[in-house]
């Protein structure tokens, strides 16, 4: 049994398309994604050096904004801008998945930025994460798992959000004023990023990784800085490896995330993550195996790693195990329309309403993850009576905002293809108006599934 | 579709709209207890010196010339030596009935900072002061719910657009938005139902969806966390088989025109209050409300009109459940060296106390089992007769 070609956009991409064809295969998924990152060069977004340069300004601007008219008109415009671009980057993140031929990319984006989460926050992460996302995870979707480690744990969003800026190791030339170490990112790091919370690492080592850590900071316009004062001298055991020498050296962080990334309990953390995500909540052990196994075999290849998990049968199961998170079920629903490129002229107004509103009604508000952990992967976690209501209440609504709707009889042919169920095609045709149509078809297990 | 092909498939999709357990309407097996309890999270950090102003302690006066304190400034006297803000003055029947109380000098036992987050953190993990790990976090109501024999999915509801940390964790539980809705024509539902017919988790939670938006008030979309609808939503399910609610009101954190802003604070609160006495009608009897906010604010009023993040504050109770009509607690004083790090009023006693008092009383949870799991390490102490 090998992957059909509607699996492999619903289960892999971002679903079916009028406009574009799926992909024949596994190996058609795996080389749309080793091209060219097509749907970033059409709709770009701005990345973080941008977006946190503005949400720097923002507080000055917030404090000077009582005290005249013309300040009170600065901080509107810039805070107005801030937000501007935050509401319609969701609604080009939609319309890349709408779009794009290559859905892979984007399902990957999402589950990459989930497993590095990092929620919209205040200072510095005010309105600014999708920077984060487009040059520290996107990039490196298609490399190595420890150029992606790298990226994502060393960048100032992580640094700043698991509190690392402030952690200086005990005997740093900066604790001689006060402070100490702050053991947060080094215990995400081991938990969640690479062993696991089972895996084989001990207290000990938390405090070794954190003292290894610190000095990683950023500089007071937001960018990569290495603080030498704050840097503990070395050198640290992390899982029985030495580390680093008596001067502080951000090459030994590179050198232990570089071994973490190959760690074999990493291997098998991060592929039973990436099984559980695209193909079950509950994976056979021997597709995690292999993918293990080839994790190990080529360095933490991800590439490599994917055409493992693509070619194993149980991608290839015809029943529909997993259900699309709102923000893919959105996307989903959109591509199916071909309303993408609408989605690129909406106002922020249009957004706030049409898509963040109905986005945290579904209990996914966008980049407002409630932890490091992520969203939850279980069905159960998503179609919850509050969930699914906010789901079908958009899906029987969102047809009246579109200029022309197809005939429901061939929109479920569209949206679900082989995928249609008898009670779904019926319901298509006895609906009382093609909007109910549209939105029956929308609201069934079988495309809220995948 | 021909009319007869629509006729048999509405028939059947009738039939199985009503086999559905939750759409029949069933008695619920072994309910808890027929107490019902409301915790509503008070965010921002209420100030409770002027919500209860001591206004007999001549420090009051002295730390905030600029308040009007007192019942000669408008302020409704209680015992003498408190008194109420006017904010509160549609709750003066209650306080009267005995249905509204407040516990003066009490705080979760967050010390170390002063953050909006930490602090709520805390006060719904219910931790000994330690800040909950950001993964694997859960709140003290949702381990109460694992305790209580009977508890079910729909036993306590989460309210409100707001994560409340408060219910998450293992044991199942309700939340709804009360704005959500699920309106269409009646046929289309029954298109609906027929889609779902094969599919159980999407049957089940639509069928609940169905039951849930038609119930409670009718709230416009966007206006889900009005105090009418949150409050409104609470009765209506509460008035059911539904026993616990949780929610929270923003609006405390007054660093600013306190006077004005606490004023319109404590008036939606005492709204929701009524909401909820109102709507649970012959079942207020048995209610009792816990407003309760992660810190109090500093003794001192600060330069523009309003006070800072502080410690010691006030819990405010109500419920016909509860023996209302007075203060609990003891009284630190407010001379300079009364107060915490002189800046802030004493806190005397844990506000995990009374709430794990009132959890004994209405559910009969052992002390223990509160001491430990519920409330990790908790000094009960003696029993402040919260409930009548």
């Amino acid at each position: 049994m090998s992957l059909t070609p509607t699996l492999a956009a619903v289960r892999f991409g971002t679903g079916l398309s009028p406009r574009h064809g799926s992909p024949s295969g596994a190996a058609d998924v795996l080389a749309g994604l080793l091209g060219p990152d097509e749907a970033a060069q059409a709709i770009p977004l701005e990345g973080w050096n941008i977006l946190v340069r503005r949400s720097i300004a923002w507080g000055p601007l917030r404090r000077a904004r009582n005290d005249g008219e013309a300040e009170k008109a600065a901080y509107d415009a810039h805070y107005g801008k801030m937000r501007q671009v935050f509401f319609s980057t969701l609604a080009r993140v939609l319309a890349r998945a709408a779009t794009t031929r290559d859905g892979f990319r984007e399902r990957l984006q999402w589950f990459w930025a989930d497993h590095f989460t990092i929620p919209d926050g205040l200072g510095r992460r005010r309105l600014s994460v999708a920077g984060y996302h487009e040059d520290a995870i996107r990039p490196h979707v298609a490399g190595r798992f420890g150029d992606l480690l790298e990226a994502a744990v060393t960048h100032p969003a992580m640094v700043d959000y698991l509190d690392q800026r402030h952690s200086m190791g005990p005997n740093s030339r900066r604790a001689r004023n006060g402070g100490g170490l702050n053991e947060n990112l080094a215990r995400e790091l081991l938990e969640l990023h690479t062993l696991g919370v089972d895996g084989p690492y001990s207290q000990g080592d938390v405090r070794q990784l954190a003292e290894l850590l610190t000095g990683l900071s950023f500089n007071e316009v937001g960018d990569r800085h290495f603080r030498n004062a704050y840097a503990e001298p070395g050198p640290e055991i992390v899982l029985g490896r030495s580390y680093g020498g008596q001067k502080s050296d951000p090459e030994a962080i590179r050198a232990v995330l570089a071994d973490l990334s190959i760690h074999p309990a990493t291997a098998r953390h991060v592929s039973g993550k990436l099984a559980r995500h695209f193909v079950s909540d509950d994976p056979p052990a021997d597709l995690i195996e292999t993918m293990t196994m080839r994790w190990i075999a080529t360095d933490g290849d991800l590439p490599s790693v994917y055409a493992v998990m693509l070619d194993h049968p149980a991608s290839a199961e015809p029943e529909l195990r997993k259900v699309r998170q709102p923000l893919d079920y959105i996307a989903a629903a959109t591509r199916a329309l071909d309303a993408g490129e609408a989605l690129l002229s909406l106002g922020t107004r249009q957004i706030r309403t049409g898509l963040a509103l109905p986005l945290e009604l579904m209990g996914q508000p966008w980049q407002k993850v409630p932890g490091p952990d992520g969203w939850p992967e279980a069905a159960e976690d998503w179609i919850t009576p509050q969930g699914l209501a906010a789901r079908i209440d958009w899906a029987m609504r969102m047809p009246d905002a579109l200029p022309a709707l197809p005939d429901p009889r061939a929109f479920v042919d569209v949206a679900l293809g082989p995928l249609a169920s008898e009670r779904t095609r019926f319901a298509a045709r006895a609906a009382e108006s093609r909007a109910d149509g549209i939105g029956l078809i929308l609201s069934a297990p079988e495309f809220h599934r995948r | 579709m021909t009319m007869l092909d629509r006729r048999r498939f509405l028939t059947t999709a009738a039939c199985s709209l009503a086999a559905s357990p939750l759409v029949t309407p069933v008695a619920f097996a072994a309910l808890p207890s027929d107490h019902r309890l409301v915790v509503v999270i008070l965010r921002g950090g209420m100030d409770g010196l002027d919500v209860l102003q001591p206004y007999g302690d001549p420090g009051l006066a002295a730390l905030r010339p600029g308040f009007e304190i007192g019942p000669g400034a408008g302020a409704m006297d209680l015992t003498g030596f408190h008194a109420m803000h006017p904010g509160l003055a549609d709750l003066a029947p209650l306080w009267r009935a005995g249905e509204l109380g407040f516990a003066q000098a009490v705080s979760t036992p967050y010390r170390d900072g002063r953050s909006h987050f930490d602090g709520q953190d805390i006060l719904e993990a219910g931790t000994a002061g330690d800040v909950p790990s950001l993964t694997r976090r859960d709140g003290w109501l949702n381990r109460l719910l694992s305790v209580l024999p009977g508890a079910e999915g729909r036993t306590a509801f989460a309210i409100g657009r707001d994560d409340m940390l408060l219910l998450r964790g293992t044991a199942p539980h309700a939340a709804w938005v009360p704005d959500a809705r699920l309106e269409m024509e009646a046929a289309t539902r029954d298109l609906l139902m027929h889609v779902y017919h094969d599919d159980p988790l999407f049957r089940d939670k639509a069928a609940e969806a169905l039951l849930l938006s038609a119930q409670g008030p009718a709230v416009k979309v966007g206006r889900g966390d009005t105090v009418e609808a949150l409050f409104g939503f609470a009765a209506t399910q509460l008035a059911g088989e539904s026993r616990i609610a949780a929610m929270s009101l923003s609006g405390w954190d007054t660093h600013r025109g306190q006077p004005r802003q606490l004023s319109r604070a404590l008036q939606r609160l005492s709204q929701g209050i009524l909401t909820l006495r109102d709507g649970l009608g012959p079942a207020w009897s048995r209610t009792t409300v816990l407003a309760m906010t992660e810190f109090g604010r500093t003794a001192r009023e600060n330069g523009t009109n309003g006070t800072d993040h502080g410690t010691g504050g006030t819990l405010i109770a109500a419920g016909g459940a509860i023996a209302g009509g007075q203060v609990w607690g003891a009284w630190p004083g407010l001379g300079e060296a009364d107060l915490l790090d002189r800046r802030d009023l004493m806190p005397l006693r844990d506000v995990r106390a009374y709430a794990a008092w009132a959890l004994h009383g209405l559910y009969g949870v052992d002390r223990r089992v509160l001491s430990t799991l519920v409330f990790p390490g908790l000094e009960m102490g003696r029993d402040p007769g919260l409930l009548g």
